[in-house]
């Protein structure tokens, strides 16, 4: 079956398309997609366990030879973030069913996720720079339809800036790729990668290295680029803000860890450092939000800017050690921030409010919630046996041989603001007392949001415990990220 | 008042059929000659937006009555099983086949996949197109 790698976009796309022939039909559609994903969670797995045993899978579009069609490549990196990405499609899909309302779930919400998820899968998959380009527009108008849907005020004033922010990185990736193409004329990522390799990286590569840095920071917020992230991620109801969340931003984060370990290898010194010095201020960029609001999705939210400059700056620093510890990192934040998300939604839809003052003794009426957010939180900051900490003790470790001991240092004091930030929730919103004019919801409705959301976190729990367990492949992804000679013999042959 | 506009509803009806047939004519061009299923797409919309312009969107909608999307959805399936026929084949997604055929009064032509791919982004292309003129027009 040489074209098993394509199954995680091809289910998608196809299942939102029969979508499209009955988007009155609710339950219909909600029994499709939630069978649709369950498929491609199968699937993903099945094929890490594939990528495991018999190395990269390739397949060129169309039977071309290599550098001329499209090469689809799946090696472990790209086939743990598809696995991730299924799980959280999952869950979203599954608390949506409960709290996106009928009239959205009427307009097509459906194959809007489902069509979110074959650009997200096919940007982790391609192994074309162009192709890249058209699956992040896949992705991009997927999450334009998402965020704007329901028509609220927030709504469409933040939809305009979004949109905005992505047309015009949009526009500067084209231009990117345009510049890239006249200097080593190859799309094929492996050949690029050989081309670039012939000429030495001289400066123009470089130019278009920090060009592509701008582009897929506008995609992944970091520093100077995040300012459109928070009020737009506040926008859309919580489920489509746990998938852009969890999602959107890592595929940014996985497009420049992809082209600063497969092109831009030879003049690192530059590139390299930009990346790192950039990272460490998107660190403490976010944790001055995170610390500033009392708003629970603001602070949230601001969380996702500091775990992207946590895993740029693994990435930044180029040893196994390092890239081990971003690639932990990276899945298990994907994981993370679905959860998170789920959590505070159903702490919003108790309280009915965002802002913190007003929330007070969560605790005392609904103690499986407040555990599980403790969970999750103390996941985040990285307390051992949970997830958050194998992937910032390598991170860590890695920056420390690479003898950036400052730096590390930084990113262990972030640890802290981290955990000030998510406590922060836990002391307001769960213990003291309740304002007395409140009556907090405790229904059916109740129930059926927590029981996803429960479960994600306990998902992220066996993450952190079985991390033993996950080492190999973790490992079998960095070995790929550190010799890029390995991806170009698996797309060009023994070239 | 109402006004009349019999010349150009009567101008509109011939042109119609000629930029129609003309966009079936670029769309079986699209392998040899400049054309294809895009512009083939293109042109049968604006076919239809110039009976649009002529007449109202009440009648048109009766005289054509297609559901859009049902239309792009039915476009982007054909396309899809296009590139997915030769999966079947354990070959690579997007493999097309042809081969030459004697075809009653065209003669020797040669019948390509790639045509009903093709289709499939003519059909989208309408659809999507008449969509958005149809929900911004029917919009007060």
């Amino acid at each position: 079956m040489i074209n098993f790698l394509l199954f995680p976009i091809i289910v998608p796309f196809f299942v939102a398309m029969v979508l499209l022939f009955f988007p009155s039909k609710v339950k219909a559609q909600r029994t499709i997609t939630m069978l649709a994903l369950v498929i491609n969670l199968v699937i993903s797995l099945r094929l890490i366990h594939l990528v495991h045993t018999k190395g990269i899978q390739v397949v060129t579009l169309g039977s071309w030879d290599a550098p001329f069609g499209i090469s689809m490549v799946s090696d472990m990196f790209s086939a743990l973030l598809v696995t991730s990405t299924s799980i959280i499609a999952l869950f979203v899909v599954w608390t949506s069913m409960f709290s996106v309302g009928i009239e959205r779930e009427k307009h097509f919400y459906y194959p809007g996720i489902l069509f979110l998820l074959t650009g997200v899968n096919g940007a982790f998959t391609t192994g074309d720079i162009f192709n890249m380009f058209v699956f992040f527009e896949v992705l991009l108008m997927a999450s334009y339809l998402l965020i704007v849907l329901g028509g609220e005020k927030k709504q469409l004033r933040e939809s305009i800036k979004y949109i905005l922010v992505n047309v015009t990185s949009s526009a500067l990736f084209v231009i990117t790729v345009g510049y890239l193409y006249a200097v080593v004329g190859t799309l094929n990522m492996a050949d690029i990668s050989q081309k670039i390799a012939q000429v030495n990286q001289p400066g123009i590569l470089t130019v278009i290295a920090v060009l592509f840095l701008v582009v897929f920071g506008f995609k992944s917020a970091i520093f100077p680029l995040f300012f459109w992230l928070p009020k737009s991620y506040a926008a859309p109801p919580i489920p489509v803000l746990a998938l852009f969340g969890a999602l959107l931003t890592k595929v940014g984060v996985y497009a420049i860890i992809r082209t600063y370990t497969l092109f831009f290898i030879h003049d690192t010194a530059f590139t390299h450092e930009l990346l790192m010095i950039l990272s460490i201020i998107t660190i403490v960029f976010g944790l001055i939000g995170a610390l500033a609001y009392f708003d629970v999705k603001q602070i949230i939210i601001y969380n996702i800017i500091i775990a992207v400059g946590v895993i740029l700056f693994g990435a930044s620093i180029m040893n196994e050690t390092a890239m081990e510890g971003a690639i932990f990192y990276l899945l298990h934040d994907i994981l993370l921030k679905g959860a998170l998300f789920l959590l505070i939604g159903v702490l919003i839809h108790v309280t009915g409010t965002t802002n913190l003052r007003k929330m007070g003794g969560v605790l005392s009426t609904h103690p499986v919630l407040a555990w599980s957010y403790l969970i999750a939180a103390f996941g985040l900051v990285g307390i051992p046996p949970l997830s958050g900490f194998i992937g910032k003790l390598l991170i860590v470790k890695g920056a420390i041989e690479g003898d950036e001991l400052i730096l590390s240092l930084v990113i262990l004091l972030s640890s802290l603001g981290v955990l000030l930030s998510v406590i922060r929730i836990f002391i307001h919103a769960f213990w003291g007392e309740a304002p007395q004019e409140v009556m907090y919801k405790k229904d059916a409705h109740y129930r059926a949001l927590l029981v996803p959301a429960v479960i994600i976190t306990a998902i992220t729990v066996f993450y952190g415990v079985g991390a033993e367990v996950l080492m190999p492949y973790v490992t079998q992804a960095t070995s790929t990220l550190m010799n890029p000679l390995e991806y170009i013999q698996a797309v060009l042959g023994g070239a | 008042m109402k006004t009349n506009d019999v010349i150009l509803q009567t101008t509109a009806n011939i042109v119609f059929f000629i930029i129609f047939l003309f966009s079936i004519h670029i769309f079986f061009a699209g392998h040899y000659a400049p054309g294809g299923g895009f512009v083939g797409g293109l042109l049968t919309s604006s076919a239809i937006v110039l009976l649009l312009l002529a007449y109202d969107l009440k009648t048109i909608s009766t005289a054509l009555p297609i559901n859009y999307v049902v239309m792009t959805a039915i476009g982007l399936l054909i396309a899809i099983t296009t590139a997915a026929a030769s999966i079947m084949f354990n070959m690579p997604f997007f493999t097309h086949a042809y081969d030459y055929y004697d075809l009653p009064l065209l003669g020797k032509q040669s019948l390509h996949s790639a045509m009903a791919f093709d289709l499939g982004v003519y059909l989208v292309v309408v659809g999507v197109t008449m969509t958005i003129i149809q929900t911004i027009g029917a919009d007060d």
